[in-house]
């Protein structure tokens, strides 16, 4: 089935499978920023926003995506860049398989809460899960990302 | 204790080299590269843990494009090459574990591989299994050899049993640790591609491209030159990627090899938990002997690691875990024995601590066992015992001026986390009632960086370093960047020894067919040892370049850019260590490593909610070269352990595992972090580049038993086990509230 959606703030008209996962969906179309870490919604590496709401493409149909606004990594090279200069600065990254979806979960955090505390963020990012790291220098990081940003 | 002022590079908290990459989604990781051309292959697995293999079978709906590969059709031997031979790549008669691969399918495309496996009829008659430690031990069976034991190692220091019988205070504890679960975020991996002349190429997510070599090398008969391994962006290891990838990457092979077409194998994460290996199970029985004032006689000891069904690095992860029993304490006598046997469960293997976290475990619960009988507080038990400089561990290694730091560690945590107020407070609050307890509780360890004794030498890790035309090094190791630093801290030791900017030193990506053999990526031995090896290379480097260029020029590494040198390093050993790897007594271990931390806990006595809200981690490592990586190393290979210590528990039903999804074995979140508070102390070390030590494994060892002696504090119970779930924590409250 034909779906038109947005992507990255671009049209887009794909042919997906009924019951495909919007995960598959991306990945089969080039958008490789979107990582398979689970099947079972529960690591965020594959957190896109659909129409602003940051959710596991693993999870959402792709069928459902058609007519919304899809943004993934790829559409925020801006503040990927800068939350990522942070992470580094705080040595918060490690491997970088789960920064992808970690930095369109802190977009999507960014604008809907307003100037969150550590427990906030903790409690937000709650379904960004790292294996590497110990999150207290992540959340040190996202501080410094969303007190830059401002 | 700052850097000296003449150091640029190392010591520097440098933002890692690869981040922007990771972040903005760049960066290639396995299943990023465009595959198209590539079929997919899969394992079809035993359901039951042990079984006659009767037959293997396409039933007529088997696609005919499909390739299905039994042990009766490998065109190679039928053996994954490790410690020992004898894991068979497909079983052959007999079943020894669930989910071992029977056979292996390759297709075109994933509905015809779908159709394939559905269309492999495999006929097993049941046999009964070995499934427990005990009945293990008694060589029911037998799984492995004539009696289960896959290893045994025993250390014996003077007369520990006159040391018994003399003892004030004997004191007898016995612990277990469960199964743990890497959960890297990125699963296994590979892609292998067929060679024109007949080789073969793997491309995987690794932390040994040479031990896949050697692997494919020795089952396919192939030479060298005609096996690559590379590997890709690498996201988490943690040891899950030393051991298995030798065995996807085999899989991988002989379906390219049989199909005439790359074939990609890339885990679901499912199969991923289901089927790859774990940290070992373990179970110690400890006795400790005491004199009147508190201090350590004897010890006698017997820890039993659960193996699996196959060898894999089984009596590795045993002999480190022997070594450190005994902990960072000065015990004049001694009898340990350590076993590690099989069982017919799916094979364990390298997990980050190997064999130290179950051996830390079980020493400091016991100290804190001893504590409670002795009526002393467990930190000055553990002052009066610890280690120092002149002192001679148990199996024969004397520390040299400079090397132990326990006392140290111990020390700075206790001052910095304020050990004995928060202690009080913990106590002044329990006091109060209501659902909440706090408690707090100490931890001493010690890690041996690199290889065990002679290891080092047996390796001979080499480097080589590659002056380009454009003026910049080309840094040559197989030790992988997997998250850790390598990429990073490399380049900051080869820059300090050539004195260039780091932006002048790239890291190759790991390549057998471009980089020499620096050894595995493991044992907390990329910083101190390949990092020596490669400090040697650079000196070399700048010789020769300051030959080339002259004395004269400015910049001898630029100017002699188009000169095409290299520079090649090979490990060298220290004629002063004394190692017999026959009685496993000597110089274990050329640099320790030391941390100690304070775990402060909160645990609702209603629901039995373990939550750690502070930990204080003071680590010794010789040299920070890059004190923001440390820092992460330390924070995240602590939560590695606290979660062992409760949260993470894998559970065996008939033989397989049981919550084989993350949304089953749980991991944890941002919710489950404590606050970190980390300390690096230096101690330079004469064995490592700049003076640094090992530091990937030592921040896991501390994470469980400081939080179960915070636990214990809490409730005023005692804790023998990791994971302390809280269906345990219920059981013993109940009893003492009776």
């Amino acid at each position: 089935m034909n779906i038109s959606l947005e992507l990255n703030g671009r049209p887009a008209t794909w042919d997906v499978e009924p019951g495909e996962a919007l995960l598959d969906a991306l990945r089969r179309h080039g958008v490789l920023s979107v990582k398979r870490g689970c099947d079972t919604a529960s690591c965020g590496t594959c957190t896109v926003l659909l129409d602003g709401a940051p959710v596991p493409s693993c999870a959402v149909p792709a069928p459902r995506a058609d007519g919304r606004a899809v943004i993934t990594v790829e559409g925020l090279p801006d503040e990927a860049a800068r939350l990522g200069a942070c992470l580094a600065a705080e040595g918060a990254d490690q491997c970088g398989f789960c920064a992808p979806g970690l930095v369109v979960a802190v977009v999507a955090m960014s604008r809907e809460l307003e100037d969150p505390d550590e427990a906030a963020i903790n409690h937000y990012l709650a379904g960004n899960l790292c294996r590497c790291g110990g999150y207290v220098s992540q959340t040190r990081a996202i501080r410094r990302y969303l007190q830059e940003a401002r | 204790m700052p850097a000296p002022p003449d150091r640029r590079h190392v010591g520097a908290p440098l933002p890692r080299l690869d981040a922007w990459g990771k972040v903005t989604g760049a960066t290639t990781f396995l299943s990023d590269e465009p595959r198209s051309d590539a079929w997919l292959g899969a394992a079809v697995r035993s359901p039951l843990p042990h079984a006659r293999l009767v037959s293997v079978s396409k039933t007529a709906a088997f696609p005919p494009q499909a390739v299905l590969l039994t042990a009766a059709d490998l065109p190679c031997a039928n053996l994954v090459a490790m410690v020992r031979e004898d894991l068979p790549l497909l079983a052959a008669d007999e079943v020894r574990f669930a989910t071992q691969p029977v056979a292996l399918v390759a297709a075109p495309d994933r509905e015809t591989l779908k159709a394939a496996l559905a269309a492999v009829a495999v006929e097993l008659e049941e046999l009964p299994a070995v499934l427990d430690l005990d009945a293990a031990l008694r060589g029911e069976g037998p799984v492995w050899g004539a009696d289960n034991v896959v290893a045994e190692y025993r250390i014996d220091r003077g007369d520990p049993d006159a040391a018994f019988a003399s003892a004030v205070t004997v004191v007898e504890g016995t612990y277990s640790t469960g199964y743990q679960e890497h959960m890297y975020l990125e699963p296994q991996g590979v892609v292998a591609t067929p060679r024109p002349d007949g080789g073969v190429e793997i491309l995987g997510s690794l932390q040994c491209p040479y031990y896949i070599h050697n692997a494919l090398k020795r089952a396919l008969g192939l030479d060298g030159d005609r096996v690559v391994v590379r590997q890709s962006p690498t996201g988490g290891a943690f040891g899950g990627k030393e051991d298995y990838p030798s065995i996807l990457a085999l899989q991988a092979a002989v379906l390219a090899l049989r199909c005439g077409q790359p074939v990609s194998m890339i885990y679901e994460r499912r199969e991923d938990v289901a089927c790859t290996t774990k940290r070992h199970p373990s179970r110690t029985r400890y006795r400790s002997a005491f004199d009147g004032e508190g201090r350590l006689l004897a010890v006698d000891i017997d820890l039993v690691l659960d193996a699996g069904a196959f060898t894999t690095l089984s009596p590795v992860v045993l002999s480190r875990g022997v070594l450190h029993v005994a902990g960072p304490y000065r015990v004049p006598h001694a009898r340990i024995r350590g076993r590690t046997v099989a069982t017919h469960t799916p094979p364990n293997g390298a997990f980050r601590g190997f064999g130290v976290p179950k051996a830390a475990f079980a020493c400091e619960r016991q100290m804190d066992r001893a504590a409670r009988r002795l009526g002393l507080d467990p930190a000055e038990l553990r002052r009066r015992n610890l280690v120092r400089d002149g002192d001679t561990f148990v199996f024969g290694q004397t520390l040299r001026p400079g090397m132990a730091a326990a006392d140290l560690v111990l020390e700075r945590v206790l001052d910095r986390s304020g050990y004995e107020q928060r202690r009080r407070e913990a106590r002044a609050f329990n006091a109060g009632g209501g659902p909440l307890r706090r408690g707090v509780g100490v931890t001493l360890t010690m890690h041996g960086g690199g290889f065990t004794g002679d290891g080092e030498d047996r390796i001979k890790g080499k480097v080589a370093v590659r002056l380009d035309p454009d003026g910049l090094v080309t840094l040559l190791v197989s030790s992988v960047e997997m998250g850790q630093g390598a990429a990073t801290v490399l380049p900051q030791i080869a820059a300090e020894a050539l004195g260039l900017p780091v932006g002048r030193i790239r890291f190759h990506q790991p390549d057998t067919s471009a980089v020499p053999d620096s050894g595995p990526t493991v044992a907390s031995r990329t910083t101190m040892v390949v990092g020596r090896i490669l400090v040697a290379a650079c000196r070399q480097l700048a010789d020769k370049a300051r030959a080339f260029a002259g004395d004269k020029a400015a910049d001898p590494l630029l100017a002699a850019g188009h000169a095409g040198l290299t520079a090649t390093a090979v490990y060298e050993s220290d004629p002063d260590i004394d190692w017999d790897q026959s009685t496993m007594h000597g110089d274990a271990y050329q640099g320790w490593s030391w941390a100690a931390a304070v775990a402060e806990v909160e645990v609702d006595v209603d629901t039995m909610e373990v939550r750690p809200v502070r930990l204080t981690h003071v680590v010794e490592i010789g040299c920070a070269v890059n004190p923001v990586l440390c820092v992460g190393q330390v924070e995240g290979g602590a939560l590695q352990g606290l979660a062992w210590g409760h949260l993470e528990e894998m559970k065996l039903k008939d033989g397989r595992y049981w919550n084989d999804r993350m949304s089953t074995y749980i991991i944890p979140t941002s919710l489950d972090a404590p606050d970190f508070d980390v300390e690096l102390a230096e101690l330079p070390s004469p064995r490592g580049p700049f003076g640094a030590k090992g530091l990937g494994e030592l921040p896991l060892n501390a994470g469980a038993p400081a939080l179960a002696a915070a636990v214990e504090d809490a409730l005023d119970i005692e804790v023998f086990e990791a994971p302390v779930t809280p269906e345990i924590l219920l059981a013993r409250w109940r009893e003492v509230s009776r």
